[in-house]
């Protein structure tokens, strides 16, 4: 079925979809949407679900991760402050390896007090042990959702899931989504199976203290997991496809970055602006091409260096900045295409704060830049300010 | 309920607490009234630091380990999945300190309560961040002394009354709410079994001396637990269908006694 639909109604589609059983969330713009329509499924009864009503993101993280304990599937939703909020809760349920599911409707953070997209929100998280999937429609992310449950809750992973769309720019812009049919979905998506749960005939500790001889043991399972994620994401997405006839391509989503000589790399949905510059610049006959990181962790180091081998210029747009130094992203980049023999040069933009406008004229100004400046001194091209 | 009808069957043994500790006491005799069938819900705190170190388990029952402001979250999400689950005959039953329960897990407290999910609180008051090191919590009793509240020459101890939950919680119309002393283990086992026949949220506050915090010899903690209600200092209180009431102290004794016990009142007496 096909509706008209915009990014927050999307995954609300997908919870239910999903057959999620425990609902704890907390409105924040822009992400209220997602929880006032899973209110009304369950209302309407197409949804048999628990809502718990709470009062605090941290009290929505946590009980997502109460309820995940018992053995049902979960969803919350947040965004900016309240992703914030749950920051310590983040660190618990990824080390208790709860696959928790959460849509973070992104935006920028405060002071200066905002409510606009960036990803500040959750690139401040990325070191939180959760799985980070960015999508760039509103079809990515009714369909990310769904992927991430079987992602999160696979044996070999078991580690939670944030799906990141932008704020207002995904989260309240319609287009039109195919919708699956339930039983297509229950076959992509059998019940959760819990290795262990609460089970009071079985005594068990979730989050346990571990002194400083076993701590380490669990946070090395922890990485493991997460690097193994790398192949599951790209095996779920596989499998998806062949059942729904769609798929985003796992960790990296490059396009026209066959023969480029400058290639931007960004996150989310400005990608579809910077499809389109592309489009317009080969067109000119200039050699350029774009890439979208759809997993940032695990961050696909290996998938950047096989696609990026042989460019001259990487350009990486961040919607976010990590304060001292530059755009997060730009340093992972970088990082992970220092093990090429002949890396590229790395420029940083960061553009697009606090909902700030990424125009084609923005995009096409870091192509032009990139593809004039001399290897040598592309390093010194500063942060694009439109 | 009888002393004498409590099971043999211990559900927490072998934990790391200090000998003489109030709140290993409180949980152990909780647990009896409870029985097998209970699920702990639980948070950094003495507790936590004394059962479930990995490998450890000091309970017969499981435990669910949260962060310390979140007591009552978890412990909503645990009550609802085992709602769902059809296992409604579980007892949760979220336990926390004074730290933990007053202060820092009191917002995610009320909105459990507020919710009307089915559980069990029970905040065992040693009146100090125990845990950290005897810390003033906002249920350190006036006049005492704490690492944050020194005695010197500008240091007074604490200089603020208790918080009073019960009132806090009453005014959330809780089903049942109850404080209780370990020094009066019938009373509080009586409270412990009405909390466990609620249906809804139910609270008991018990108080928990703890030797090293408080500074006194082990052997005298149920000694000072009784004191502490006989000075007219820990009031034995219900909360009822709407009606709070208080066991009265006829003749309180004095509150020299319960003071000169403990290290950290003896400023007071000097
Ligand atoms: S410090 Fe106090 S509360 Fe903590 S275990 Fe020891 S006696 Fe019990």
């Amino acid at each position: 079925m096909r509706e008209y639909i915009n990014g927050n109604e999307a995954v609300a589609q997908a919870v239910r979809l999903a057959r999620v059983e425990v609902v704890a969330a907390y409105p924040i713009t822009p992400q209220s949407p997602v929880v006032e329509e899973i209110a009304a499924q369950i209302a309407r009864g197409e949804l048999d679900a628990e809502y718990i009503r709470v009062e605090s993101e941290h009290a929505a993280l946590t009980a997502c991760y109460g309820a995940a304990v018992t053995g049902m599937r979960v969803f919350t939703a947040t965004s900016s402050q309240g992703l914030a909020y749950m920051f310590e809760m983040l660190h618990y349920v990824s080390g208790s390896r709860v696959p928790v599911v959460m849509a973070v409707a992104n935006r920028g953070l405060a002071a200066p007090w905002t409510i606009w997209a960036d990803h500040q929100d959750s690139i401040a998280c990325r070191d939180t042990g959760w799985i980070q999937l960015y999508v760039e429609t509103a079809q990515e992310a009714l369909d990310t959702c769904l992927q991430a449950y079987r992602i999160a809750e696979c044996p070999e992973v078991l580690t939670p899931v944030m799906v990141c769309l932008d704020g207002y720019v995904l989260s309240h812009t319609e287009e039109i989504v195919e919708i699956p049919a339930q039983e297509v979905v229950d076959a992509f998506l059998p019940p959760y199976k819990p290795r262990e749960v609460v089970e009071p005939e079985r005594p068990l500790v979730f989050g346990v203290g571990a002194g400083p001889d076993i701590y380490p043991a669990f946070k090395q399972a922890q990485q493991a997991a997460m690097d193994r994620a790398r192949d599951v994401i790209c095996r779920v997405d596989e499998e998806f496809y062949r059942i729904f006839g769609r798929r985003y391509g796992g960790l990296v989503v490059p396009y026209r970055c066959q023969g480029a000589e400058v290639v931007l790399v960004t996150l989310g949905a400005t990608m579809g602006t910077v499809r389109e510059v592309v489009d317009r610049l080969r067109q000119e006959g200039r050699r350029v091409g774009a890439l979208r990181l759809r997993a940032l962790r695990p961050f696909p180091a290996e998938e950047l260096r096989r696609v990026l081998a042989g460019t001259r210029v990487v350009a990486v747009l961040d919607r976010n900045c990590s304060f001292g130094y530059e755009g997060a992203v730009c340093t992972e980049v970088k990082a992970a295409l220092l093990g090429l023999e002949k890396p590229p040069a790395v420029a940083g933009f960061i553009l697009g704060l606090g909902g700030q406008d990424i125009r084609q004229a923005d995009i096409e100004d870091i192509f032009r830049r990139c593809l004039a400046a001399s290897s040598g001194a592309v390093h010194q091209v500063a942060a694009a300010q439109s | 309920m009888k002393i004498t009808e409590l099971p043999e069957e211990e559900l927490v043994y072998g934990s790391f607490a200090c000998a003489g500790c109030g709140g290993i006491l409180a949980v152990r005799l909780a647990l009896k009234v409870l029985g097998p069938r209970t699920v702990i819900v639980t948070t950094p705190s003495c507790l936590l630091g004394v059962t479930t170190f990995y490998p450890q388990l000091a309970f017969k029952v499981p435990c669910v380990n949260v962060t310390f402001p979140s007591t009552a979250a978890a412990v909503s999400g645990v009550a609802t999945g085992l709602k769902r689950r059809g296992r409604e005959d579980v007892h949760v039953l979220g336990v926390a300190g004074d730290g933990g329960t007053v202060d820092i897990g009191l917002q995610a407290l009320s909105g459990a309560i507020e919710r009307g999910h089915n559980f069990i609180f029970l905040c065992y008051d040693n009146e100090a961040y125990m845990n950290t090191g005897v810390q003033r919590s906002s249920s350190t009793p006036q006049g005492a002394r704490t690492t944050t509240t020194p005695v010197g020459l500008r240091g007074k101890g604490e200089d603020r009354a208790k918080k009073d939950m019960m009132r806090i919680v009453a005014a959330h119309d809780i089903p049942y709410a109850a404080t209780a002393s370990i020094g009066y283990p019938q009373d509080y086992l009586r409270k412990v079994h009405k909390a466990k026949e609620t249906k809804g949220p139910a609270y008991i506050h018990v108080l928990a001396p703890c030797p090293p915090g408080w500074g006194y010899p082990s052997h005298l903690t149920v000694h000072l637990a009784r004191l502490a209600v006989q000075t007219g200092q820990w009031p034995l209180a219900e909360y009822e269908k709407g009606r709070l009431t208080q066991k009265k102290i006829d003749n309180p004794r004095p509150i020299e006694e319960y003071w000169s016990l403990q290290a950290r009142f003896a400023h007071l007496l000097s």
